[in-house]
């Protein structure tokens, strides 16, 4: 059988770069790709967005719908996995706990029901898989972590002018803190965004996508259309089109970091949110 | 000189490919599929898809690596065929 499948994968990509055979070449002027809207976007993204930009313009203006329902499907990847991995309520551990003595290094194992005593400060709670002790990493990643997050926030507002935009920069945010979840553990990640605010800010960051459409639409514009803005930002059309691209990437930036972080949640801690990796 | 870089990273690219496809560690599978991300961010940046290149590098050589990394040490490491 595995003799037939390679044969027939030998054969289907034999098929396929014969078929590549008939493109246009690359960068060719007439090819058809080249001769319907992308002269337009080339000779007028400037002057109807004023964004330099033109693959940005393009993502979140001209194809906004396509974004829009991208950022969507991306939300829904994230909710699938919610639903497939989580593990609502069922307990099945003995409910122990796994403390270290920072100043030594010895780790005790704390039963159900006793707890460490008030106000003792040298135990943190680790995972009950081995954990070494790495001063060094965790401190690193420290360091790093806040220049990751501004990294990110300058990648989704100069989306305009370089590459990047709300997906990228969306995606680098929620790497920080996946950085930071995996350089401590994922109670100290949990304590700074949890599961709640994750799903909470998902849903946020589609509701800032649809709502500015739906916005242009009570405007009495085309849904998407941010040169109906003008009025509510203060500002000529051709630049309420700039700020708009910006409010919409914003929103997929905030949805993105989000799924990103929920599905490591999901994924590391095999839907109970208790231990990491 | 341009196309021998492009040449070179093109057969990393099916290299890299092949050997994710038919190695046996999962994590060793996922390692070079960042790998083979990586190229291919090269390659688009090459072509002068540079937004493409930058989505390529945060998602299929970051964050994509990281949650197979998870999911590898959540399951079993070694496949079964």
């Amino acid at each position: 059988l595995k003799i037939i499948a390679a044969v027939a994968v030998t054969l289907c990509g034999a098929v396929l770069v014969y078929g590549t055979m008939d493109f246009p070449a690359w960068s060719d002027p007439a090819s058809p790709a080249a001769t319907h809207v992308s002269p337009h976007y080339i000779e007028k993204t400037m002057q109807e967005t004023s964004v330099p930009n033109i693959v940005t313009a393009v993502l979140a203006d001209y194809r906004g719908y396509d974004t829009m329902f991208e950022t969507a499907v991306i939300f829904s990847a994230g909710i699938a996995c919610l639903f497939l991995l989580r593990v609502f309520g069922r307990r099945e551990d003995d409910g122990a706990m796994v403390c270290r003595h920072i100043p030594t290094g010895i780790t005790v194992r704390i039963k159900k029901g006793r707890d460490l005593p008030d106000g003792c400060v040298e135990f943190e709670r680790i995972d009950s898989t081995w954990v070494p002790h790495d001063i060094i990493v965790k401190n690193t990643c420290r360091l790093v972590a806040p220049f990751i997050q501004l990294f990110a926030l300058y990648v989704v507002a100069h989306g305009h002018h370089s590459p990047g935009g709300g997906f990228q920069g969306g995606v680098i945010f929620g790497a920080a803190v996946i950085l930071y979840s995996l350089s401590y553990n994922l109670q100290s990640a949990t304590r700074q965004i949890s599961e709640r605010a994750g799903l909470l800010l998902s849903t946020t960051g589609i509701f800032i996508y649809a709502g500015t459409g739906a916005l242009c639409l009570l405007l009495g514009s085309n849904f998407l259309n941010y040169g109906a803005l003008a009025g509510v930002l203060g500002v000529d059309p051709v630049t309420a089109r700039s700020h708009g691209i910006l409010i919409v990437e914003i929103g997929v930036g905030v949805a993105v970091s989000a799924v990103m972080v929920l599905l490591f949640y999901m994924l590391a801690s095999i839907g109970r949110l208790k231990e990491g990796l | 000189m341009i196309w021998v870089i492009e040449f070179l990273i093109m057969l990393l690219v099916l290299i890299v490919g092949i050997g994710a496809l038919t190695v046996k560690d999962l994590l060793g599978a996922v390692i070079l599929f960042g790998a083979y991300s990586f190229m291919m961010c090269l390659l688009w940046a090459i072509m002068g898809a540079v937004d493409v290149a930058f989505t390529e590098a945060s998602v299929g050589a970051g964050v994509s690596t990281v949650l197979f990394v998870a999911a590898v040490f959540r399951t079993s490491r070694r496949t079964k065929d």
